[in-house]
Formats: structure tokens, C-alpha cells, sequence
């Protein structure tokens, strides 16, 4: 209850500040009615658009319109589209979101038991293989990996479509793409916690009851290496979803990502507002979960 | 006499080292413990005490080895016992507490499922009904009063004297013929140390237990051995009962340890330091073991009488 409490009094300072830049954002990006009208409009044609508008008016004055506007859902008509900028983006959204938890899905099964691994075998040949493999891993652009693993996947061993989303195989390539960076941030993570937790006493005490390895490290080193690595996936989340927006250009993912594009191109700034205003509030819960699963994985941690 | 509960013989461990070939850690140690005996090893950090119990446990870390020697217990020669073999006496006959009680707990799990790892790894089959009832008599047993509260809480929640309680009861859930207590009070202050001590005297008395107790502090020895071996760098040099080390102490090192010991009469200022400066270390060298009596032997030239 407290810990709901507190989450409150931190997410609604958060979003007055979100509002305000998303806001300002547009205000300083340039006049709209520029791009609303034809070239050969008169200066009384635009002043008729500023007043219907309401952009006339003083700044404080069109951010609290703008903010009465939110809470009703309203964001705005989109310029390319002549609909909803809400609707829009959330038609698209569901297929970037889907893609964006299959990548971290995709990460966090390559990781833990790599990670894991290079810990136990520290110092060893496949410690340095696993380690250079992540370094690379990070390193790569992601619409490279994704170009490469097209190339190789499905052109060269057409084991997977190119590009699309009807299908389940179909997810498997982009996630494999967008999951892989982050992948190998979590392996060399997990590899760093699991060397320093297995030297602690309580593993050596494990060890003295008479467990066996596997469970002295699963349950004794692996749970308490955990905690950092839900840190990198709780900041990573937003960014694996802007990862998402250049993956899906690549693979033709029916996600935000290329209406975000050709928003920023025609300067559609009600799209580009509702997108990144979304993708703001998912950092915000992504962060509140990273704190929910501290509290659950470690009994230490009290919010008072 | 019958066989000894432990017997550890010619015991030599070795570290591998960057530029020479290996380091010698723990020289040809040997000893015994017998049932229900209480026996202490003494010595300064370095001097293999806590690398000699770790052998014993099997649990030195990968690097260290035993290279030569054997470990005997109830009858079994530990070392040439596969892995799984081995697995089952840890925990269940032969037990070990630690150091740092602050430490020693897992920090994400409750005190009950600790004690119940202990149980269960032991005792597949026991009920979850008789976990529970066992958990908390263990924790009564180490003289935790509202055992029932302590079991639910987790290791933060509990002071280090606590913590090295239950970590007691860990230690004795399956009735161990033999506890190894590294330094179990060292971290603790001086009233919770005696405590701990009694406890721990009292379980070696009820269930007859054998104790290797190691530490570095001699008035803690005078209250819980019957028998010590002093050690030094990777050497036993003295083997004595508790009586006869602290009436007839033998070895130079011994007596300077003796000397050590501050009481309520000692001038503070007058406290040997027991610094080695390389002129001392020279006169400790050691000789050959020489038998003072049956139960006393110390390694020492001869000749190196005069010490102290």
C-alpha cells in the first residue's frame, strides 16, 4: 500500500514534466499553419487557422488546452491522415510492443544461461568466446543484424520470411534482432554478479549442508545475482522499443516505427506527440516494475 | 582406545602461484578428534587452521588442493570418496559455521527455508508438517526464545548473535557427529561470544558431538577445548591437552602466545606484540616432533629451550 503510494506521488510530477516537454516539443518545432496551408495562402488565411486553431494564443493558454485535451484522450488530429493521432498510434502500437517483449524475451533466454556459464567456466577458452561474441553483439547496429540475419536466414536458407507479421515464425527473426544488443549486455551482467555472488559465505554454507552444485547455484548464486540484471532490463525496456521503431523499417513490421517516421517527415506533430508521449509512459511503468520486482526478489529492500 | 571419529594424516595443501611452481599452505598436518571431544586449532591468520577445516569439508575452492595426505572419518577416507558419496556426509554427519554470521545466511531467503534446505537435502521424504515442527525445536535448541517469529524472519532482520544462532541450528539439524566451528565468535562481541561458546559446549556434551573449533584467541580456548594444536604457518607445532598447554606450554611460538593473553593484572604496555622480525622468525624454525608426554608433543630443535 505504501509502496502504491509512493509510486503515485512519483508518477504525477513525472507526467506534468512529460506534458510539458511533449508540449513544448511541438511549440518550438516550427508553425504548423505553414504546413496546413497551400503556398499561396494570404496573410488573412493563416490568421483565420491560428484563431480556429487557437494557436493565437499565449503559451500557458494553449498548454492548459493541450492538457484538458489529454486527460480526455484527445491528441490531436493527425495532418497526413485526417484521423485521430490517438487511434493511429494505437493501431500500431500493440505489434511494436509485441515485438519489443519477444526481443527482451529472446534476450533474457540467451543471457542467463550464457552469463551463467562464462561465470562457472571463468577464465577459460568458451569465458573469452562468450565474452568476444558479446562484445561484438553489442557493438553491432541493430538494422545490420537484422540486414545480416535476412541475408543469411531467409534469402541464403530461407528458413524464415523476409519480412512481414502473420505468423508466429514470423516474429522470429526481428525479436532475434532487437533481442540480441541487449543479450549481450545482460550475459556480461550476469556473468559479473554470479562471479561476485559465488564467493559470498551463505554459498559456502550451501555448499555445507550437503546441496548439490546445481542447486547451490540456482537457487543460492543465480537469485542474488538477479537483482542487477533487473536493473539493465527496467532502463533498457524503452530504448529495446526505440530499437524497435529502426527494426521494423527493416523487416516491414506493421508497428509505430514507419508511421513515426513519415510523421517526423511531414512534420504530423500530433502523431509524433501521442507516439512519444506513449512511449514516455511506458519507461514510467517499465520503471515502477523494475521497483516491484526489487521489492519481491529481495527482502531487503523497504520503502517506508 | 577405538578408532577416532576424524583422523587427518600427513595432510599437505597447495595453492598454485603465479611465478613458482605451487605454494605449501598446510604442511604435513595430522591430528584426530575422537567422539564427543572438543578439540581446538590455535594460530595467527595465514597459518592453514582455516584452510586445514575447509580440507576436511571438501569445500577449498578450486584452486587449492590437497596434494597429498588422508582425512579418515568414521572409518571412510574421505578424499578418495566420489563427489556424491561426499555430498551426503556434509550436512548430515559432519557440519560447519563460519565466520561471519552477517554473511554466512542467504540474505534473499527466510530463516525456515534455510533450516529446511538442511532437512530436506538430508530427508527427502520428511513432511512439510514435521519440517516445521523440527525447524522451530532446532531454533529452541540454540536458545532462540520466540522461535516461531525468528523462523518467518529473514537474515537482516536478525543480529550477527542471531544469525550465528541459527546458523547453529543448521549445523545440528541432522545430529552431526562432528561440527567445525571457524571461528564462530570471532565477529561477535565479547557477552554474545560467551553465549555462543556455552551453547555451542552444551551440544557438544548433549549429543556427544566432536568439535573442531578453531580460532585465534586463547581464553577462548581455555573455555571450550580439551585438546589444542597450535599451528603456524602451515605447521602443527604444539599438540597438548588444554591442561598441559596452558601449565607447561613448550614451544617458543606457544609460550610468546601465552604471553600474549591480556589480563585483568597485565601492564598493557608490556603485551608482546608478537611481530616477527626476521631474527625471531629464525629461532621458531622448527625440528623434528619431540613427545613431552602422551597426549604432548611439540616440534622444535633442540636446544631452543631458553625461548620466551
Amino acid at each position: 500500500m505504501a509502496f502504491i503510494k509512493r509510486s503515485f506521488l512519483q508518477i504525477v510530477p513525472t507526467l506534468f514534466i512529460l506534458t510539458l516537454i511533449v508540449f513544448g516539443l511541438v511549440y518550438v518545432a516550427g508553425d504548423p499553419v505553414v504546413s496546413m496551408l497551400p503556398e499561396n495562402a494570404t496573410q488573412e488565411d493563416r490568421a483565420v487557422l491560428e484563431e480556429a486553431l487557437g494557436l493565437n494564443e499565449p503559451f500557458y493558454v494553449q498548454y492548459v488546452n493541450y492538457i484538458k485535451d489529454l486527460v480526455t484522450g484527445n491528441f490531436g488530429q493527425s495532418l497526413q491522415y485526417q484521423e485521430p493521432a490517438l487511434d493511429l498510434v494505437m493501431e500500431r502500437f500493440p505489434a511494436t510492443l509485441v515485438l519489443s517483449l519477444m526481443a527482451l524475451g529472446v534476450a533474457i533466454v540467451i543471457s542467463i544461461p550464457l552469463g551463467i556459464f562464462a561465470a562457472l567456466k571463468r577464465n577459460t577458452v568458451l569465458d573469452f568466446l562468450i565474452s568476444g561474441v558479446s562484445i561484438v553483439g553489442k557493438a553491432m547496429p541493430n538494422y545490420w543484424i537484422g540486414i545480416m540475419l535476412i541475408l543469411f536466414f531467409a534469402v541464403i536458407i530461407p528458413i524464415f520470411p523476409v519480412s512481414g507479421a502473420e505468423s508466429p515464425i514470423h516474429f522470429v527473426l526481428p525479436a532475434v534482432t532487437l533481442g540480441v544488443a541487449l543479450a549481450a549486455e545482460i550475459t556480461r551482467l550476469i556473468r559479473g554478479s554470479v562471479l561476485e555472488v559465488i564467493e559470498q559465505d551463505f554459498v559456502q554454507t550451501a555448499r555445507s549442508k550437503g546441496q548439490k552444485e546445481t542447486i547451490v547455484i540456482l537457487r543460492h548464486v543465480f537469485l542474488n545475482s538477479l537483482i542487477p540484471a533487473v536493473t539493465i532490463i527496467g532502463l533498457q525496456f524503452p530504448q529495446l522499443i526505440g530499437g524497435a521503431i529502426v527494426v521494423e523499417t527493416v523487416f516491414s513490421w506493421p508497428g509505430v516505427g514507419r508511421l513515426l517516421l513519415s510523421s517526423i517527415e511531414t512534420g504530423d506533430m500530433a502523431v509524433v506527440q501521442a507516439i512519444v508521449f506513449i512511449i514516455a509512459l511506458i519507461t514510467i511503468v517499465a520503471n515502477l516494475l523494475t521497483d516491484a520486482v526489487y521489492r519481491i526478489l529481495d527482502p531487503r529492500i523497504k520503502y517506508k | 582406545m577405538s578408532e577416532p571419529l576424524l583422523s587427518v594424516n600427513n595432510l599437505v595443501i597447495q595453492f598454485p602461484a603465479r611465478d613458482k611452481d605451487k605454494i605449501t599452505v598446510v604442511h604435513d598436518v595430522s591430528f584426530h578428534v575422537n567422539q564427543g571431544e572438543v578439540v581446538a586449532i590455535v594460530g595467527e591468520s595465514g597459518s592453514g587452521k582455516s584452510m586445514t577445516s575447509l580440507a576436511i569439508m571438501g569445500l577449498l575452492k578450486s584452486e587449492g588442493e590437497v596434494a597429498s595426505g588422508a582425512i579418515h572419518f568414521q572409518g571412510r577416507n574421505l578424499l578418495a570418496l566420489p563427489k556424491n558419496e561426499r555430498r551426503k556426509i556434509n550436512g548430515k554427519d559432519m557440519t560447519m559455521i563460519f565466520q561471519e554470521p552477517m554473511s554466512s545466511l542467504n540474505p534473499m531467503l527466510r530463516i525456515k527455508t534455510q533450516i529446511a534446505e538442511a532437512l530436506k537435502i538430508h530427508h527427502p521424504d520428511i513432511s512439510k508438517k514435521a519440517i516445521q515442527e523440527k525447524s522451530i525445536d532446532l531454533l529452541r535448541q540454540v536458545e532462540i526464545n520466540n522461535a516461531e517469529a525468528v523462523a518467518n524472519r529473514f537474515p537482516h532482520q536478525l543480529s550477527g548473535g542471531m544469525r550465528q544462532r541459527v546458523m547453529i541450528a543448521i549445523a545440528i539439524a541432522n545430529e552431526p557427529q562432528l561440527l567445525i566451528a571457524d571461528e564462530p565468535t570471532t565477529a561477535l562481541d565479547v557477552t554474545i561470544q560467551k553465549q555462543i561458546l556455552s551453547l555451542i559446549k552444551n551440544l557438544n556434551r548433549k549429543n556427544e558431538m566432536g568439535v573442531v573449533f578453531i580460532t585465534h584467541d586463547l581464553s577462548v580456548v581455555a573455555d571450550i577445548a580439551d585438546r589444542v594444536l597450535v599451528m603456524r604457518q602451515g605447521k602443527i607445532v604444539e599438540e597438548a591437552t588444554v591442561f598441559e598447554l596452558f601449565d607447561n606450554p613448550q614451544h617458543p611460538y606457544t609460550i610468546r602466545l601465552l604471553k600474549a593473553m591480556p589480563t585483568l593484572e597485565t601492564d598493557t604496555d608490556t603485551i608482546d606484540s608478537l611481530m616477527d622480525d626476521p631474527a625471531q622468525l629464525e629461532r621458531l624454525e622448527d625440528g623434528p616432533f619431540q613427545t613431552i608426554s602422551d597426549t604432548h608433543f611439540v616440534r622444535k630443535k633442540a636446544g631452543a629451550d631458553d625461548e620466551g
